[in-house]
């Protein structure tokens, strides 16, 4: 067989853990190889293995038929191996082509020949058809052109394999379907990509062959056109999983959350939400689905009181919230679930069990006169943590530590037991797993179901579809169309989502 | 050996040794005994009664000062302007001192509390200006020094003297001195105030950990964002840290004014107490009890160290280079973290 890379029973042990347990990974020339696992399954530390990050105890590594040792990153670049980070490593501050040619630069009588780097850099970029400006400022570039100039760093250094590490997890929608196309014209032209995901939709869209791991174990590698998204998401997670969420019909009563005429400017002092109406009731889940950028963030933000409104109305429960305070608006009954966990979710230095009363902890029990109760505290995380399944070696470890779907976990917890009548929750599965995504969906329909009003934001437009009873399609800052979930579709909510009226779009769809 | 959980104490410890070490090698290098010189300097820190009394007076600015860093620090707050605001706690306090007379009980705590208001004052102005303007308060701070030092050298030579370098002694109800200390130390100027630092040291850590201000302040410290999604009043939080920061600041400045020198006199420059407790807070870590310990390491050297050049010959110049020394150690704490995790894997 004309396998390129050869990882054959890698075992990594960090002390007693053993991270990887014999896994086998084959990946043939010119096709694009998929590796699907949990969040904790073990391949970062597979890919780390492989681009030389880590030693493994057992195994052998062959590149090209020959057996290697990989002792570190400078090694696995002269094999011809290059890694697309999720977290990009650029410096903000220089041009595209300073970074792709930063540790590798062409000099000419000892100065940076910066004429021939940005040619070749534009060359190799027009040749994968990647479309990037050789002379932009990586702060003036969107995330998506950004993770060009990653892909661009590792062709630059001549890779011929290359490992994309959770790439779409940072993209919208639109930037995922060009970083499709991307990777298919890379490998039009020879090159082999390892795709590390757990999104599903992903690999039956773009790879060719997919091995599963499990907890550290490899469970097997599939041909992507003999299986189907079922059975992957089942060698995953190691049981059945579902991917519509069961849900009674919603039985909404009265309106907890109305919004009239609101309008709320943005950073720039555009009025990004512009006379926006919308009202949630009790026992349904209202998804909102748009287009980044139209004014879904400022509606939260105002709806939550960490942005100023300029005008118009928020009513929970008839009683006028706008402009109160985040913990006046806290305190009359809405829970939020923060779209950016890490920036407004927790206190990532604090132990999570002190982050899960971050807005309770001046209320009895948890404190009395201004004095804290540390066991009051620590009882309540504990019963949390345990109901919640949020996975922590115990409740003191700081929330840095924990994984994002544990701290997306701890977060779903907290908010629900303080039992708002409003539950706001901004892409609460955004870079989760499948199982953990199952669970908080779980979760939402359950506050549902118990009468309470629950507001989903998403960019996934399977999860507005799935967990949401009615859909408000937000466009240029206001609400342009609510549609029943059970009879949208996804074009149909595609086309209002680009703007067109409903009538056309329901004579389209 | 668990490095992550003990490198919390093992860390400044082992920058303390390298600096003692390397201290050796600079004695060695230029030519004195460094066995003779660090008998000298720990026998100048506690070698009889009064050289442990002086030791105990020195150790007392240096933990409020460096419980003021650490405070400011715990809350996200770089505090260069400790030295200015132990300066006007320090005129406040004689200002008091030496205008009212009053039974003690009243007296000597309106003092104390005149100098932790004046230190809370000046910290309150860029930490108002970092709430409202967002303005850098390492850059006021630093400023806010230099008008101190002046501003106090004009009061004292207008307002609490004619014309002259001294404000005359501070009343006998103000003062921190106690015969009884002086007595059992052979006449050093030991005074009440390690008692008032210690309390303060009390004070910090309660606040800080057990009230529901601190668990604020510190939130605020960590993550701005958070807190104000958590419904806390950032801005408020951030003027209230540097406040209670310039306080513990106003209060060392009491403690020179109503105890060591028992008045206030010009300055030609800073006295160096305020900006030797960034490193003081720094070894210690930022914590009430790690702060004490550094303070009382600084304090040793600081007072042993009079005692080198008579007895060992050593220039007080090389005490200054190994207290320099340790704090490079102690802010290259990454360093000796690297080497430790690298000895516990060759160890395996």
């Amino acid at each position: 067989m004309d396998y390129v890379i050869e990882m054959l029973n890698i075992r990594k042990e960090f002390g007693s853990f053993v991270a990887n347990d014999n896994i086998t990974l084959q990946v043939k020339k010119g096709e694009i190889h998929a590796l699907l696992g949990e969040n904790g399954a073990g391949k970062s530390t597979l890919m780390n293995v492989l681009f030389g990050l880590y030693q493994p105890e057992g195994g052998e590594i062959r590149v090209k038929g020959e057996s290697v040792k990989i002792t570190d990153p400078n090694v696995a670049n002269d094999l011809g191996i290059g890694m697309v980070h999720q977290h990009f490593m650029l410096v903000d501050t220089f041009s595209v082509t300073e970074n792709i040619i930063l540790g590798s630069e062409p000099k000419k009588g000892g100065k940076i020949d910066i004429k021939k780097a940005e040619a070749d850099v534009r060359a190799l970029s027009e040749q994968y058809g990647l479309a990037v400006d050789p002379t932009a400022k990586i702060s003036d570039i969107s995330v998506g052109m950004q993770q060009r100039v990653e892909i661009l760093k590792t062709l630059y250094r001549g890779a011929e394999i290359l490992i994309f590490d959770e790439p779409t997890a940072v993209l919208t929608p639109q930037e995922i379907q060009e970083l499709i196309q991307i990777m298919k014209a890379l490998v039009n032209e020879g090159k082999s990509i390892i795709l590390i995901t757990h999104k599903l939709k992903e690999i039956m869209e773009v790879c060719d062959r997919v091995t599963v791991i499990r907890r550290g174990k490899g469970i097997g590698t599939l041909n992507v056109s003999d299986t189907n998204p079922t059975e992957l998401a089942e060698l995953m997670v190691g049981r059945e999983v579902k991917f519509t969420t069961d849900k009674e019909e919603a039985k909404p009563t009265e309106p907890v959350l109305e919004i009239q005429n609101l309008v709320v400017k943005d950073a720039r002092h555009i009025n990004t939400v512009d006379g926006l109406n919308l009202t949630v009731r009790a026992g349904e889940i209202v998804g909102i689905a748009g287009v980044d950028g139209n004014g879904q963030s400022e509606l939260i933000e105002a709806i939550t009181g960490l942005r100023k409104a300029e005008s118009g109305s928020i009513k929970l429960n008839g009683k006028e919230l706008i402009n109160l305070s985040p913990r006046k608006i806290t305190e009359t009954g809405v829970g939020h679930i923060p779209q950016d966990r890490h920036k407004h979710g927790l206190v990532l230095d604090f132990p999570i069990g002190e982050n899960m009363v971050l807005q309770t902890y001046y209320q009895e029990p948890f404190s009395k006169n201004g004095i804290l109760n540390f066991n009051q505290i620590y009882d309540k995380a504990r019963k949390l943590i345990e109901e919640y399944d949020v996975r922590t070696p115990d409740e003191y470890t700081k929330a840095r530590a924990l994984s994002g779907g544990n701290q997306q976990k701890a977060i779903i917890g907290r908010e629900v037991d303080r039992n708002p009548d409003l539950l706001i929750a901004a892409q609460p599965t955004r870079g989760l797993d499948v199982g953990a995504i199952e669970f908080i969906h779980k979760r939402l329909i359950e506050q549902r179901d118990q009468g309470k009003a629950v507001l989903l934001l998403s960019f996934e437009l399977d999860e507005v579809m799935n967990v949401s009873d009615r859909i408000a399609v937000i466009y240029e800052g206001k609400i342009v169309a609510i549609v029943d979930s059970k009879e949208t579709t996804e074009q149909e909510l595609g086309l209002l989502m680009a703007g067109s009226k409903k009538k056309e779009a329901g004579v389209t769809s | 050996m668990n490095v992550g959980r003990f490198s919390g104490v093992l860390i400044p410890l082992l920058a303390v040794v390298l600096g003692i070490l390397v201290g050796s090698i600079v004695m060695l290098v230029s030519g004195y005994n460094p066995i003779e010189g660090y008998s000298a300097l720990l026998y100048g820190a506690f070698g009889d009664p009064y050289y442990i009394g002086e030791t105990i007076r020195q150790v007392t600015p240096y933990i409020l000062a460096g419980l003021a860093v650490a405070f400011a620090f715990r809350t996200g707050l770089f505090n260069i302007g400790v030295e200015g605001q132990l300066l006007v706690g320090w005129l406040a306090a004689v200002w008091v001192g030496v205008s009212f007379e009053l039974p003690k009980v009243i007296h000597l705590p309106l003092a104390i509390l005149a100098a932790a208001a004046a230190g809370a004052l000046w910290a309150f102005i860029p930490g108002i200006l970092k709430a409202r303007f967002k303005v850098h308060e390492v850059i006021v701070t630093i400023m806010m020094n230099y008008i101190a030092l002046h501003v106090t050298n004009a009061i004292i030579r207008s307002v609490l003297s004619d014309k002259g370098f001294k404000s005359e002694k501070v009343h006998e109800s103000a003062s921190l001195r106690s015969d009884f200390l002086q007595s059992i130390t052979d006449y050093s100027t030991l005074h009440y105030g390690i008692i008032i630092s210690l309390i303060g040291a009390v004070v910090m850590w309660f606040l800080l950990e057990k009230t529901t201000k601190g668990y604020e302040l510190r939130a605020v410290g960590f993550n701005q964002h958070a807190s104000h999604y958590a419904g806390m009043n950032v801005n408020q939080n951030i003027v209230l840290a540097m406040v209670i920061s310039g306080a513990f600041a106003g209060v060392a400045g009491a403690m020179e004014g109503l105890g060591t020198f028992e008045n206030i006199s010009v300055k030609g420059g800073f006295t160096g107490v305020g900006f030797d407790g960034i490193a003081v807070a720094l070894l210690g870590g930022n914590t009430a009890i790690g702060v004490v310990l550094a303070a009382i390491l600084f304090g040793s050297l600081k007072i042993g160290a009079l005692e080198m050049p008579s007895s060992a010959g050593v220039p007080v110049e090389l005490v200054d280079i190994i207290i320099a020394l340790i704090i490079f150690f102690v802010a290259s704490s990454y360093l000796i973290r690297l080497i430790l995790t690298r000895l516990k894997k060759e160890g395996k």
